[in-house]
């Protein structure tokens, strides 16, 4: 059980939080022929835009209901239906989202109430699916706003088993897996890859690896996400068989998904190390009722090698960690199973998962804590996303790049950290920033007595 | 090439207890079921860490290539000993008898494009066996350009790695030693009561550094190193060695004929001693007080023990409690079982059996002196044998080479690597503190739980049911199903208890 250390500052320094509309919009941003539409100021949907063309290096849908100072006083009801309204005729998605932001949340809007008018107003519209979400930028995270967009799109798009009646089993290969923002498109698509051996069907919610996984269409633009989970889906779900919650964020989106369908949710924290993957493929192994297939089974023994050559580097290893909670969490958990040491844990927001973490505590706070922390408890590995590399810089220790975002490296969104495979590269990657940059040898000494050649010596100090 | 006669003279070596024994000197290895270096490897081991000269290995690729940049041997100036260079012989070359020539422009290469103070060059078995004339194209070389240019003439089949060290050791005599007397001491650094003694370490390699943990207490006595033979060390300072009052013999058959011939044609005195363990590195220090005749040093000498014992037995306190009762199989390699013994022993740990394939009769002696009479000194270090003893005698940790580090691993053994290539120093009273926590870092790590455990689905046939092997010896019987059925699971036949490999190999067919 861990301490959770409070904000306990005025000034946020080198900050480590992204907000709750960028969560939400990367949720959105997972289903085919989606756009997110962040309900602000026009600068909101600017700068969240930026922030996932450099990180996913590609072309980001994005919209924004782009409040001016009249409609910010005087009510922008207007802006969000016609907003809906310039985005269904003009590029037809199948799904939007309207993200609340700060400004909005101030003002008093009411979006539930504004999709409600929209639907009024525009009936011809009726098969474009509309979400709206809470997600002021004054609470949670990227985590947060993630799972909260995920909750509002099971509230109003998955239906009830009553209502559409759908049986669970029905579909007898079908699994939902219900996703964290901690799993990447290239974690995705091995997620993928794992329950397919069992002769599952997985429907991935949201599939990002399906939308931003960085792949060439033959469309030249498009207005809206190619590719991601088809929203029609969303009205098989009540037929699987099983539903999979991969991250402690999502357990009350498992909660409603089983409550509304009768679909038995089974709840992962995360998918780092190797008890954590034992749990998954024992579930998917009883879930289909299949042995495990010989290549999973070299697979594990393969991250057992991988932990046998990496406990030399990675034991005792004074680790420090700064994440969004779920992969807080992960990494903890990662780390501590090899013998190593979290010295520094700091998470972007608070969230339950973190009292439960094998950690002494966890701060909530920033980058500049983590580096206050990390170097009063003399970390030797940096675990964070691009900012924090100027943290390690100063800290003169290397650094994991994981998380959101990761602007200063090619590819960081395909890296694989899940599976028996993935955590096995994880567990090299790190013993190799050991092995290249933390080792910590023996000083160098020069003896004041000795013949060294003259070029060599060092004026004495004795 | 060395004549059958060079050889036997250096095999004869009567400081080696072996010597007593058989006139072939020391084991001669069995085709077929050899394990360890050949003398190339043996003389480059034993020179590369003088850091300053050009270390040119004349042969075709393998020799040179397979094994540059191999060691974790430091030095605190110049890194030109990290630069492999080989003449890369070509067929051409030894067809059509052009090596020489190569070899002989190649040391000029050599000197012109990094100035070393010296250049080494390491004979190998092609040019040896086409018959180079390696001591004629090397005093050429050295005459026409200026530069000292040695010859070591270690070809690969004039026997093993040990005699290797021995030709190193003989061509530095031979060659190198007594070219240079020592640098007038820096003024100002003796004082009345501080009279600075001249010494030489000869078989310290300054493994990961490990000597930096013993030199400033050398320094703190009043001793100079003129040089150690080889770790850290410069030509310049090779050149010095015949005018050391005393030399200490660190490893106990590496170059073990420097030290006698040194005593023989200079009268230089020499004991042998470890830096390994707190007991031994007290007694390395006390050992060149006893052979230097100064009151003053010997009172310094006592301050220095008294004071560093204290603190050290401090720090190790709260790990002695976490290894305590530990049981060790040691089976070294280079490094002297006995010393190691001693600095577990030191912390509470016990021995079970030890590897003595490489010890002198004397090494043996002092071994049962610590372990007692019915010690199980081993003999045999392959995979096999070694696991039988873990499993036999309980041990929880395999402290070996690093060529024995995957035996451990991949039967899910704790291991510690104590061989040249490590990247830990455990030399002298800090070097205790680097070793218990490597062997708390391994002993205690989560992970041999989590590789021993089966798999959670395996746990649903009761056939599977048992645990993987463990160290302390269960899961290895001969009912043990899982080691059959776990298709993934066993360790490698190879690594199984005698037999167990050839039947396991059957049932998979």
């Amino acid at each position: 059980m861990a301490e959770i250390l409070k904000r306990n500052k005025a000034l946020s320094v080198s900050p480590l939080k992204a907000s709750q509309p960028m969560g939400g919009s990367l949720a959105c941003l997972g289903f085919d022929r989606a756009i997110p539409m962040l309900h602000g100021s026009q600068g909101c949907t600017a700068f969240a835009k930026v922030f996932f063309v450099r990180h996913f290096r590609e072309p980001i849908p994005l919209q924004t209901t782009a409040m001016d100072q009249s409609s910010s006083v005087l009510g922008a009801d207007e802006n969000v239906i016609e907003g809906l309204k310039a985005i269904a005729e003009k590029s037809n998605p199948a799904l939007i989202a309207v993200l609340t932001t700060g400004l909005a949340e101030t003002q008093g809007a009411d979006v539930h109430r504004n999709v409600r008018e929209f639907r009024a107003k525009y009936p011809e519209f009726d098969h474009v699916a509309v979400v709206a979400v809470n997600t002021p930028d004054f609470t949670g995270s990227v985590e947060t706003g993630f799972a909260a967009t995920l909750y509002e799109i099971i509230k109003t798009l998955v239906p009830d088993r009553a209502a559409a009646g759908t049986r669970p089993g029905k579909r007898q290969r079908q699994v939902n897996v219900l996703v964290s923002p901690m799993l990447t498109p290239g974690d995705l698509e091995a997620l993928r890859d794992l329950i397919e051996q069992f002769n599952l069907r997985p429907v991935l919610m949201p599939d990002l690896s399906d939308s931003l996984d960085g792949s060439l269409t033959d469309d030249e633009f498009s207005p809206v996400t190619i590719g991601g989970t088809p929203v029609s889906a969303l009205a098989t779900l009540g037929d699987a068989k099983a539903t999979l919650v991969i991250g402690a964020s999502l357990r009350k989106s498992g909660e409603l998904l089983q409550e509304k369908t009768g679909v038995p949710s089974h709840y992962f924290d995360h998918l780092y190390g190797l008890q954590a993957n034992d749990a998954l493929i024992m579930a998917l192994s009883e879930m289909s009722e299949l042995p495990v297939p010989p290549r999973i089974e070299r697979q594990r023994a393969q991250l057992q090698d991988a932990m046998l050559d990496t406990h030399f580097m990675l034991g005792q290893l004074r680790v420090a960690i700064a994440a969004d909670p779920d992969q807080l969490n992960a990494f903890a958990h990662l780390v501590q199973g090899m013998g190593g040491e979290v010295v520094a844990a700091v998470a972007a927001a608070n969230a339950p998962v973190l009292a439960t973490m094998p950690v002494a505590s966890v701060k909530i706070g920033d980058l500049e804590d983590l580096e206050l922390i990390a170097r009063e408890r003399r970390a030797q590995l940096l675990i964070g996303n691009s900012h924090a590399v100027d943290s390690s810089e100063r800290l003169g220790i290397p650094i994991l790049r994981a998380g959101f975002p990761l602007y200063d490296i090619i590819g960081g969104y395909q890296k694989t950290w899940i599976g028996y495979r993935g955590s096995r590269q994880a567990l090299f990657d790190l013993a190799n920033l050991v092995i290249n940059c933390a080792h910590e040898g023996i000083a160098v000494y020069r003896s004041p007595f000795a013949q060294k050649p003259e070029s060599e010596r060092q004026p004495s100090c004795h | 090439m060395k004549s059958t006669k060079d050889i036997a003279e250096l095999l004869n070596e009567p400081a080696c207890e072996h010597n007593k024994k058989e006139k072939s000197g020391c084991s001669k290895p069995k085709p077929g079921s050899a394990a360890g270096g050949c003398a190339f490897d043996g003389a480059q081991i034993a020179l590369l860490p003088i850091a300053d000269v050009a270390h040119i290995v004349h042969g075709p690729i393998a020799c040179a290539g397979s094994s540059w940049d191999n060691r974790g041997t430091r030095s605190s100036g110049s890194e030109l000993y990290r630069i492999g260079m080989t003449t890369d012989l070509t067929e051409q070359d030894v067809v059509m008898g052009r090596s020489e020539k190569r070899l002989f422009h190649a040391i000029k290469q050599a000197i012109d494009s990094y100035n070393p103070p010296a250049v080494f060059v390491y004979n190998t078995c092609v040019p040896a066996l086409v018959g180079d004339d390696l001591n004629a194209v090397c005093k050429e070389a050295g005459e026409r350009w200026g530069v000292p240019v040695v010859p070591i003439d270690c070809a690969g089949f004039y026997g093993t790695k040990n005699l290797g060290n021995r030709i190193a050791g003989d061509a530095m005599v031979q060659h190198v030693i007594g070219t240079r007397d020592p640098d007038p001491l820096p003024p100002g650094l003796e004082r009345p009561g501080f009279k600075i003694h001249d010494v030489n370490l000869v078989g310290e390699y300054n493994i990961a550094g490990e000597f930096w943990h013993v030199l400033p207490l050398l320094d703190e006595m009043g001793l100079r190193v003129l040089c150690t033979l080889s770790g850290d060390a410069r030509f310049r300072e090779v050149q010095t060695m015949h005018k050391a009052e005393v030399n200490m013999m660190v490893c106990s058959k590496a170059m073990v004929n420097v030290a006698r011939r040194l005593n023989k044609e200079y009268g230089t005195p020499w004991f042998e001693g470890s830096f390994y363990g707190i007991t031994d590195t007290s007694q390395a220090l006390r050992d060149f007080a006893k052979a230097i005749d100064d009151p003053d040093l010997s009172a310094r000498t006592e301050a220095i023990i008294a004071r560093e014992e204290a603190r050290i037995h401090a720090a190790l306190a709260p790990w002695r409690e976490r290894l305590h009762g530990k049981r060790v199989l040691l089976f070294t390699g280079g490094v002297k079982s006995w010393s190691v013994i001693s600095a577990l022993q030191d912390l509470g740990m016990v021995v079970v059996a030890t590897g003595t394939k490489k010890s002198t009769e004397e090494d043996k002696a002092r071994i049962r002196e610590l372990m007692g009479e019915d010690t199980l000194m081993i003999e045999d270090g392959s995979p096999r044998a070694l696991l039988k003893v873990v499993r036999d005698y309980k041990a929880d940790i395999l402290i070996a080479g690093g060529r024995n580090m995957y035996t451990a691993l991949k039967a899910r053994i704790p291991f510690l690597d104590i061989n040249q290539e490590r990247e830990f120093g455990y030399a002298g009273y800090e070097g205790m503190l680097e070793l218990v926590r490597q062997l708390a870092l391994t002993l205690e790590s989560p992970v041999w739980e989590a590789v021993r455990k089966p798999a959670p689905w395996r746990k649903r046939n009761t056939a599977d049911e048992r645990q993987a092997p463990s160290p302390a010896g269960e899961g290895w019987g001969e009912e043990n199903t899982n080691k059959q059925n776990a298709l993934f699971n066993h360790p490698h036949p190879n690594l199984l208890p005698m037999g167990e490999g050839t039947r396991l190999a059957a049932t998979a067919g």
